[in-house]
């Protein structure tokens, strides 16, 4: 049977708690899932969510603490904007946008916690494998490779600068439109490396 | 730099590795890159498994620590103190949870359960590779607290806090302190009346020079962090210039205006303008507007015409007050399970079937009856009554599922002082488990069951209904299998505890947690049963949890003094996992401003970028993940730490 392999990113307050909670009430679900603790969901940037499908996630699962219940206020608020304008994006990809999912699961619901990871380990596996290569071709993105964790970098050395940009390029632009803007970028574009593109001061 | 990351498996005993193959755990990361040590102990939290990190750190030069064990809640902090006593930045020692998330949720799957914590682990290590060492960011401390909650919990509470010599801000929401505890009649196993042993430590928390009190007032919201909140609070309007009043109750006599006592638990009437009881601490009125017949009609005005010092004034706002605190205490006790939901036993429709603190002010010297045991409906003393235990408790089909821990106790102590007062009377109590755990508790049952010949039935009644001015009770009684009807005069429920009506909203105020039921969560069930997650917020009484009165008062002097300690300190070291800005890429779009959600994030309007203010972030990450440039990063957890951990997940 095919396992599909998820990443969660959970908050600590709520979801990462109700994890431990689950775990402390002996409670049992697939293993698919494996854990990245983040402070807030609103912590959790579209582009993590890709790099995951990018890396080979079949599905990936956003915990947050319930609306109003956020540690931060309206981090949640933030993430659920987020994820709702997201789902269409990767719809564009070819992604289903059903492979990407958020739960608001509190501290006290290991129950929840427990129903949500087996529900969604359930939905994943009758998507089945996610091959994002192949998709990035049908629709004419540029496939990157992967090779281990490397990815843009804030400051690239000035060798690898040309080959970290691409990749970002590539990714950041499935996330917005990025040519456009840098051809406003006037004098800056020669001098800065090109992920630094944002500054056009 | 070359990365010298360590890892450490721990079994648990057998709580991990009876799941996860640990050596295999440790055998595969050794294998991984940058990992310079990796081995596995039977407890690595131990006093050797310590020592076995502190040993590795030195002897294999690490920069980097993996425990890989429990939650971070448990023992993050532990290794954190170890590391740094080898040397090691405390924030370069990471725990990866492959015991709550991993060893004890997939039990049944020894193989996979392995590779995830394998993969857990890389992405740990995968994330200290790249940990920056941090120092803990210094705050000053103000040295206040705020207790929310003026039951015999929030008292004691302020009480110890204020004798430790800090200032206190107690909060209450009636218009007395003295909570539920004030209107108990007697208190079990040692049947010393409740008046007497709380009413002097009211009169001593009023009139403590370190004590604020401000009663008939809400926290209305809570902003800032450990060691410096800033807490609104709404004085709600009293109608009654409080500075001025004498309290000598002249108005109250004269008022018109009636209404069911909210202290008396409806058996009596109060007045419109009213103090709770004659013991209220602080001892002066308040209007009750909505049923006042001036607010209502315009006419009347009675209390403001015979006031003798001119303190009734109806034109009193709701005022705001601001305080600012260190930590807060929340205190904000129960309330019982509403009779309504109790269909089958009448659903507080039927006079003679009353709550347990409607008995309560029945039994009470300073009760509606003055002490004597009288029905209710026709006033009557009755001959049969019938306890019952477990109302809405120990129910998870129909209410809820938790047992409420106290009323055993205090229905017995009822029984008992039912057959105190009416000799002849016989008194029955069904009950599902009769629970005593506590000093002399048992013996007390004893004392009832024989001494007081309260006839103890176990079994659960079905159906409570009113027939010939009688309340029948249907029951059965499992020990003999018999059906049990008692033809009764009156039915006392013990209705399960749950959190006071207002806690949920405050909770949320307060971004504290709140278990499924509403009761307050703590940070630890067993080793940190006082404080809350949220850094600052300490809790106490049967806000957490049902609690009997020793239980909440210890709870509470506990609360206290985790609050000294905490203002013993000379400042407040807050963590320095907080956002960062680069200068450099900054295009000075503004968007991390706006989102900020504590105002951190400011616009340095000289050098047209952003600027996170280190003392106020609290390391949320909205404007990292809002930031276009990416040139917000979050210490210790940068987007290049997520990509990271999330191919290593992915990795095999």
């Amino acid at each position: 049977m095919f396992e599909p392999r998820i990443v969660c990113f959970f908050c600590r307050w709520c979801t990462y708690a109700g994890a431990d909670l689950a775990g402390t009430s002996r409670k049992q679900y697939p293993p698919n899932g494996v854990v990245v603790r983040v402070n807030c969901s609103g912590r959790v940037d579209p582009q993590h969510i890709l790099w995951a499908f990018h890396e080979g996630a079949d599905g990936v699962l956003v915990g947050g603490c319930h609306p109003n219940d956020c540690h931060y206020q309206d981090g949640n608020y933030k993430t659920m904007r987020r994820v709702a304008l997201l789902k269409p994006l990767l719809k564009q990809m070819g992604i289903e946008p059903d492979r990407l999912r958020l739960e608001w699961i509190s501290a006290a619901e290991g129950e929840k916690l427990v129903h949500v990871m087996s529900d969604f380990v359930d939905t994943v596996r009758s998507l089945g494998p996610l091959e994002y290569g192949p998709i990035a071709e049908r629709v004419g993105g540029r496939r990157t490779v992967a090779t281990g964790p490397g990815r843009p970098q804030a400051k690239p050395p000035k060798k690898a600068a040309a080959r970290g940009a691409k990749k970002a390029v590539a990714k950041r632009g499935a996330k917005r439109p990025a040519p456009a803007k840098k051809a406003r970028a006037k004098k800056t574009a020669k001098k800065t490396p090109r992920t630094a593109r944002k500054r056009t001061r | 730099m070359e990365h010298r990351i360590g890892v450490f498996v721990c079994h648990c005993g057998t709580n991990i590795a009876g799941t996860v193959d640990v050596k295999r755990v440790a055998e595969a990361l050794a294998k991984h890159p940058g990992v310079a040590y990796s081995t596995d102990y039977t407890y690595m939290c131990s006093d050797p498994g310590q020592n076995l990190v502190k040993d590795a750190i030195k002897k294999h030069r690490l920069t980097g620590v993996i425990v890989a064990a429990c939650s971070p809640t448990l023992h993050e902090a532990t290794f954190r103190r170890a590391g740094t006593s080898a040397g090691m930045n405390p924030y370069q020692v990471e725990m990866a949870n492959v015991r709550e998330h991993c060893s004890w949720v997939h039990q049944g799957d020894k193989e996979q359960a392995t590779r995830k914590a394998i993969r857990t682990v890389k992405a740990m290590v995968e994330k200290a590779k790249l940990d920056e060492a941090l120092a803990p960011i210094e705050v000053p401390l103000t040295r206040r607290a705020l207790v929310v909650g003026g039951g015999v919990a929030g008292i004691q509470a302020a009480l110890d806090i204020a004798n430790a010599g800090y200032e206190v801000v107690l909060v209450e929401r009636s218009p007395s302190i003295g909570g539920h505890m004030a209107q108990l009649s007697e208190t079990f196993p040692t049947l010393d009346c409740s008046q007497c042993i709380l009413t002097p430590k009211m009169v001593e928390a009023a009139q403590h020079r370190r004590i604020k009190l401000m009663t008939y007032s809400e926290v209305e919201e809570v902003a800032g962090y450990v060691g410096n909140f800033r807490v609104k609070i709404r004085k709600k309007a009293a109608y009654v210039n409080r500075d001025v009043c004498t309290g000598c109750g002249l108005c109250i006599q004269k008022c018109p205006a009636k209404t069911p006592s909210e202290f008396d638990e409806g058996l009596a009437p109060r007045k419109a303008i009213y103090t709770p009881f004659p013991q209220a601490v602080p001892n002066k009125p308040v209007l009750d507007a909505e049923h006042c017949t001036y607010f209502k009609t315009g006419k009347c005005g009675i209390c403001k015409k015979i006031c003798p010092v001119n303190a009734v004034d109806y034109e009193q706002k709701d005022e705001i007050v601001e305080e600012e605190v260190g930590a807060i205490v929340v205190a904000t006790g129960f309330d019982l399970y509403p009779m309504a939901k109790m269909g089958e036993y009448g659903g507080g429709k039927i006079k003679d079937v009353v709550t347990s603190l409607q008995f309560e002010r029945l039994l009470s010297a300073s009760g509606p009856t003055a002490g004597e045991v009288k029905r209710p409906s026709d006033g009557k003393v009755p001959r049969e009554v019938v306890f019952l235990t477990c109302v809405g408790s120990r129910d998870p089909e129909g209410h809820v599922p938790y047992c409420s821990k106290v009323c055993c106790m205090y229905l017995t102590k009822h029984a008992m002082l039912y057959r105190h007062k009416v000799h002849d009377g016989q008194a029955y109590l069904f009950y599902m488990d009769v629970r005593t755990g506590g000093k002399g508790y048992e013996e007390f049952y004893q004392r009832a069951s024989e001494e007081d010949d309260v006839l103890y039935v176990r079994g659960k009644v079905s159906k409570i209904f009113e027939e010939d001015g009688k309340v029948v009770v249907w029951g059965v009684d499992t020990l003999t299998g018999k059906k049990v009807e008692i033809a009764a005069d009156l039915a006392v429920m013990g209705l399960a505890m749950v959190p006071s009506a207002a806690a949920q909203d405050l909770a949320n105020k307060l971004k504290i947690h709140t278990d499924e039921w509403g009761f307050l969560s703590e940070a630890h069930p067993k080793l940190r049963p006082v404080e809350s997650l949220a850094p600052g917020f300490y809790l106490a009484g049967a806000a957490q949890g049902p609690k009997d009165i020793p239980e909440a008062v210890s709870q509470a002097s506990g609360a206290a003094s985790k609050v000294a300690a905490l203002f013993a300190e000379k400042v407040y070291q807050r963590e320095p996992v907080i956002a960062c800005i680069d200068e450099d890429l900054c295009a000075g779009c503004r968007i991390c401003v706006s989102v900020c959600p504590y105002d951190a994030a400011e616009f340095d309007e000289e050098k047209k970028v952003a600027r996170i203010q280190e003392a106020i972030c609290e390391g949320c990450g909205a404007c990292i993940a809002a930031c276009p440039s990416g040139s917000a990063q979050q210490k210790n957890l940068t987007d290049d730490q997520i990509y990271n951990m999330v191919s290593a997940v992915l990795e095999d």
